[in-house]
This record gives C-alpha cells, structure tokens and sequence, in this order.
C-alpha cells in the first residue's frame, strides 16, 4: 500500500490509540477525571453538529434528546436490578440511543415543520415543556433528588469475574469504545445520500425540493439521526454518574452543547470534537481556579462568533497554512503586536472581573483577592485604576494593529464566504 | 369558579399579558425591521430590572423607572451598533448565536456585580394594597399600575410609530429599505434606533416587572421562552399577532392558576370515576394549576400542529 491510502486512516488510529492508553497510563488525575467526561460530551457535540453543521438547524432544546436517553438508562438499570434480566449493562447505550430516537421521532414531527429562526425557537419551546414536566411527572422524572442507579447490578460481563463496571478503569473503557463507535458511525452517516442531501437542504432548500426531496423529511430524518446520537451520550453519562436529575434534560444543558459545538468549529468533522474537549476543560479545569468560568466561557463564544465563526478548527487550519506559506514569518511583527495587545487587554479583564467578583459573591472572605500571582486589595482605588487603564490600552492598540493591518494587506474572501464554501 | 374570582383573574391576566406585550412588540418589531430574532431580549428585561433596583437604591424608584429603560436602551444600540451591524452579511443564525452568546455573558455579568440571590427590588409604599375588591376578592394596586404604564407606553408608542415623522420612515424602512435609502435615510442608524428602542421597553417591562415579582439573575430565561412562544404563535414579525397572543397567553396562565381541578374531577362530575389504582391516574388527577407552567408550550405545540404559521403571521413555508 501507498502511503497516500494509509493517510485518511492515521486519525482514527491516533483517536483509538489514545482512547486505549489514557485510563490506562493515567492511573489518578486531572486527565483521568476528564476523560470520561470528554468521550460523552463528544459524542454529544457531534450528535449536535448533526443539526446545526450538517443540516443548517439552530437547535436550543438538545438536551431534551441526551435526557431521554439518559432516563431510560437508568430506568433499565433499575428494572435488571429488580428482575435480574438476562441484559448486558454495556449494551444499554443503545436502548438510550433508542429513548432518544423515540422523542426525536415525535418532538422532531413538530418542530420541523419549520426551518430557520422558526425551527430554532420551537426547540426552544418544546426543550422548555419537557424541561417543566418534571415537576409534573415526579415517578419518571425522579423529583428534586432525580433518579440514582448501580452500573453493577449486570453482574460480570461474560461471566469473567470482575468485569462487572464497578471500577472507573472499565467504565472509562465502555464509555471510549461507544464514543468511538459513534464518531465512526457519524462520520459514515455523513457520507450517505442522506447526510448529502441534508448539505443541500442545509444550503438551498428550495433547489433540494425541486430536485424532488422533501426538505422537510430531510430535517426531520437528520433530527432523528441526531437524538439516537444524544441519546447514546446521554445513556453514557447516565451510566458513568449512575444519577440523572432534571438538569440533563435542561435548558442549561441544550446552551452548552450549542456553545461547545460553535466553539470548536460546525463547518469541519473534527470541530465539535475539538470543542467538547475545550468545554470540558472550561468546565472542569477552569471552574477550579475561577467561580466566573462560564462568564469567560460566553465572552469567548461571543468573540468567536464576531471574529471567527468557523471556530477553533478553523483558526488552528488558517494557522497551520500560514506557517506552511510563510506567510506567518513575514507577517510575524503585526501577529506578534496583536498577541501582546491581547494579552494587556485580557490581563486587565481578567482582573477586573475576579476583583468584582470578589466583592459580590466572596465579600466574608475579605477584600482582598488573588489573581495570577497578585495579591490585590479591591479597597483600594489604584487596584481597579491600573487593570482598567490595561484593558482600555490593550484594546485600543488591538484595534488600531488590526486596521493598519486590514488596510495593507489585500482584501481576502470574507469568513464566512470560506465557512459556507466548505 | 365564580363570577368576582374569573373578574379577578382576567384582570391579572390582562396585566401579564400587557407586560408580554411591552417585551414581544420590541422584539417582533426588531425582527420584522432586521429579520434579527433578539435572544437576548429577555436578558434586557433582566437588566431593567436590575437597573431599576440600583438607581432605585441611589435615587428612588420613580427616576429608575425612567432612567433604567434609558439605560438599557443605550445598551441595545450599543449591542447593535458595534455587535450585530458586522454580522448583518452572514445570515440569521450567526446573528441568532451573537445575541444567545450575548444573553449568556449578561446573565454572568449580572452575577458578577450583583449576585446570585435575588436583590430587594421593591414597588414603592404608595403601590401596596389593593385598588379596589370585589365582595371578598381584591385587585392589587401594583396590577393596575402594571397595567397603567404598559397601556400608556403602547399607546404612546402606537402613536409615535404611526403619525410621527420617524415613526413614518421607520414603517417604511420595514418593508421598503432600499427605497428609504435611496431617500437619504440613514437606515443602519433606524436600525439601531429601533433596536435600542425595543431594548429599552424591554428595560422598562424589567423595571417594573421586577419590583412586582423578584429580581434574580434567572427572571429573564424563565420569561424569555414565554416571549418566544409569544412571538411564534402571534405569527413572527406580526405586531397584532404577538398582541393577541401575550393577552391569551396572560389570560391562560391567570385562568389555569385559579383552577384546582382535574380531569379526575371532571370525569368524576360526569359520572365516570376514574379508579385511584389504574397507571395513569397520575396524569388524570394533574389539577390545571399544576400543569400552568406548561400551558403556553403546549399552545405553541398546538398552534405549530393547527397553524404552523401562527394567528396573523405570513405564509412562509421554508
């Protein structure tokens, strides 16, 4: 074989590889605390990007798909705790993928009967009366206290003693393997006629129609693809927690897969993957350090979306080509202006907000805060002067870097002509 | 359910409803103007609140209640002016995420300044008590004055868009933005009027609907999916339609609030008892009031069904 046929095949061996030898080498740890979490929401985002990359529709209800796929999970766990059916505990993702599928069928018969901004806040609505049912319907729902499960009422899995779920080692395997069973099955949906036809819905639905496809159909087809995905991560989360409450079916849960989704990128394949592993380090590493993570977290979707909607994936790419063309070392003095005036502006944002901070929420605990390697006193008046007067500069040579730059380079091809292009 | 009790009822629907409408007429009209659907519109009425409470603290309530919806109202158009305008070429969704990004920073702002818990935002002394009672059953004064300022700002703002010479150019360069810029109009500029416009009633909606109910970082995502639903049943972009639709849905959350009564109960009256031990005796003895919070999703669900385009909306099939 040619090395040219071994290529395409080089990410996928890396992603097994890596997927085999973190809970292995990684014993204890901040990376072992992550992995789990990383795999389900992957398998989320890309469930996501479904909708939203592949098909051109702004979901706000998500979750209600991820938590359907977790309640029946745990429900079936309780039921083999009760009976003692014969089911094996590692299959159960896919009867979540199936309780997911089963409300993507019915919630999708309503909301895609519109596309666009409709669609987007009928996911919204619909996100919210199933969010609210819990109240409703406390026997499903599991209450306040949401519903709890044991992963080891399966008994051993093929009868080697041991292999019964209970260690974070096997749970983290099972949740890889689906993960990268679904990144597989994703990526060959995509290639069939209807991932195809669900570009071309995405970007002409008229001429899709008149080529003879309901446009309709293939929305719904596509939501439904989906929510079986969501399901599946939603099982996968239900199976590592061994509790689900009403937050997974929430709204705070659809905002944040659409967050990481966007983050890393909705035009690339890759991106969503990219982008799960940035939220969870958000959500996870940073929440550690700051109490204002998720403020940071918008700020920085927000700059994304005004600078670069092809996300991460998209920054790394363009990166990567300007140091393949040079083009990187010749432009490396502005490059290297912005970063720093980057760096001044955010400096000071950041300590601004964490001495806020500190005045509202943690005022017991004193005036004074610890940011980076500072201690700074929020009492007094040149502690909020010096930080403010860095993000003003910094923004302000940030801006006037950027024009001087606009105006002596050539006009390239607008962002988002090259997102819609791919 | 007697006759003092339903009165009562639809007066407080009629309330909540002019409330909605103070939010959903800035948002249709953005939407119908840009064809920018405002997520963060609810967060504006957030900010009102919180606006309104702190200027309430330094000054007194009743220069918040005018200084708080100028406030926001700067803040929209700032949003517009250097947020949405860039966004404007790429289409809907990239500025549907901008303004849902924005309502997710602005929630985490509020926080960072003020908190989490809910600030003592108060109507002044001169509101409590009630207005006026029917037999035993009384109105709330702070309803009325709910009532007052939404119909008084609505109609003023009626006026203004109909017989005033901006509110003339603005309907125009709804419908015709070409032409009105062809007539040497600055429409961007109407744009951010507008939008800092409908912010601002959003800002007074806040600041009034804050010191009735409470002020916390989450009031706006609790009324922000109602608005929505609002919106899409009225028929998006269709102001009488998202007027119809706030007053029904008032009216529905006031009347599913006051009646305690279930399925169970009806089938009961009718003669056919529902049995206690049958499996979905749990949905049939759901009272009304338990299910209130759901009703207005479940009329958009309905309405989508019947109606996809909505009470007064336009055809619109893609």
């Amino acid at each position: 074989m040619k090395a040219a046929q071994w290529t395409p095949w080089l990410p996928w061996l890396a992603g097994a590889l890596l997927l085999v030898l973190v809970p292995a080498f990684f014993t204890q740890g901040f990376v072992r605390l992550l992995f789990a979490e990383c795999a389900i929401m992957i398998v989320f985002t890309l469930s996501y990007n479904l909708l939203l990359g592949a098909s051109g529709m702004l979901s706000f209800g998500h979750a209600v798909y991820s938590g359907f796929g977790a309640y029946t999970t745990i429900h079936a766990l309780n039921w083999i705790g009760r009976t003692h059916a014969l089911v094996p505990v590692t299959a159960l993702p896919l009867l979540g993928g199936c309780g997911g599928l089963i409300a993507g069928v019915v919630l999708g018969f309503i909301s895609t009967r519109r596309s666009g901004t409709a669609f987007a806040m009928i996911t919204l609505g619909l996100g919210e009366l199933v969010g609210a049912c819990w109240l409703m319907f406390p026997r499903f729902f599991g209450g306040e206290g949401g519903i709890s499960g044991n992963r080891t009422v399966g008994g051993p899995l093929f009868g080697v003693p041991g292999w019964n779920l209970a260690s974070d080692l096997q749970i983290d395997y099972v949740v890889g393997a689906w993960c990268f069973a679904s990144i597989a099955a994703i990526r060959g949906l995509l290639g069939t006629p209807l991932g195809r036809i669900a570009n071309a819905v995405r970007d002409n639905p008229e001429r899709a129609e008149f080529v003879g496809y309901s446009a309709r159909q293939v929305r719904w087809l596509m939501l439904i693809a989906s929510s079986f995905f969501a399901g599946i991560s939603g099982s996968l989360a239900a199976l590592n927690f061994e509790i689900v409450s009403a937050e997974n079916v929430g709204a705070l849960r659809s905002g944040e897969v659409l967050l990481a989704t966007f983050i890393g990128g909705i035009g690339y394949f890759h991106g969503p993957i990219l982008g799960a592993v940035v939220f969870v380090f958000f959500a996870v590493a940073l929440s550690q350090w700051t109490k204002a993570w998720q403020l940071y977290l918008g700020l920085f979707f927000v700059v994304l979306v005004l600078r670069a909607p092809g996300g991460l994936a998209a920054v790394i790419e363009r990166a990567v080509a300007q140091v393949r063309d040079g083009s990187a070392w010749r432009r490396s003095r502005v490059l290297s202006a912005m970063g720093m005036a980057m760096v001044v502006a955010l400096g000071g944002l950041i300590v601004l907000v964490e001495m806020t901070y500190q005045r509202t929420l943690e005022v017991a605990a004193g005036s004074v805060v610890r940011v980076f390697w500072m201690d700074i006193d929020t009492d007094r008046a040149t502690s909020w002067a010096l930080p403010s007067l860095f993000l003003v500069a910094g923004a302000l040579a940030y801006d006037r870097v950027r024009r001087q730059d606009l105006a002596v380079r050539q006009p390239t091809p607008s962002t988002a002509a090259e997102v819609a292009a791919r | 359910m007697n006759a003092e009790l339903a009165l009562i009822s639809a007066l407080n629907g009629a309330s909540y409803g002019l409330l909605l409408f103070m939010l959903s007429a800035g948002l249709t009209l953005i939407f119908s103007m840009m064809g920018v659907l405002n997520f963060a519109h609810a967060s504006f009425y957030m900010l009102g609140a919180y606006c309104g409470y702190q200027i309430s603290r330094w000054l007194g309530f009743w220069p918040g209640l005018v200084l708080a919806p100028l406030a926001v109202g700067a803040c929209g158009a700032a949003v517009e002016r250097y947020g949405l305008r860039s966004l404007h070429t790429r289409g809907p969704v990239a500025e549907l995420l901008f303004t849902f990004g924005l309502s997710y920073v602005i929630v985490e702002l509020v926080q960072v300044v003020w908190g989490r818990p809910p600030v003592p935002y108060r109507l002044p002394p001169e509101l409590d008590g009630s207005l006026f009672s029917v037999y035993t059953v009384e109105f709330p004064r702070a309803r009325a004055f709910v009532m007052l300022v939404a119909g008084l700002i609505l109609g003023a703002l009626a006026l203004l868009l109909r017989y005033s010479r901006i509110g003339m150019i603005i309907q125009a360069a709804l419908s015709h933005a070409r032409t009105v810029e062809t007539l040497g109009h600055d429409v961007p500029r109407i744009h951010m009027l507008v939008f800092g416009g409908g912010a601002a009633l959003a800002g007074l909606a806040g600041a009034v609907g804050g010191a009735l109910t409470v002020t916390e970082p989450n009031m706006g995502g609790a009324i922000g999916a109602i608005l929505f639903v609002v919106v899409v049943v009225g028929g998006m972009g269709s102001l009488a339609g998202a007027f119809l639709a706030s007053l029904a849905i008032g009216e529905l959350d006031a009347f599913a609030k006051v009646i305690d009564r279930s399925p169970a109960d009806l089938a009961a009256a009718l003669g056919v008892p529902i049995d206690p031990a049958s499996s979905l005796y749990g949905l049939w003895s759901l009272t009304l009031s338990q299910t209130a919070p759901v009703l207005p999703f479940l009329l958009l669900v309905v309405v989508l069904l019947v109606r996809p385009r909505g009470l007064l909306g336009k055809r619109e099939d893609r």
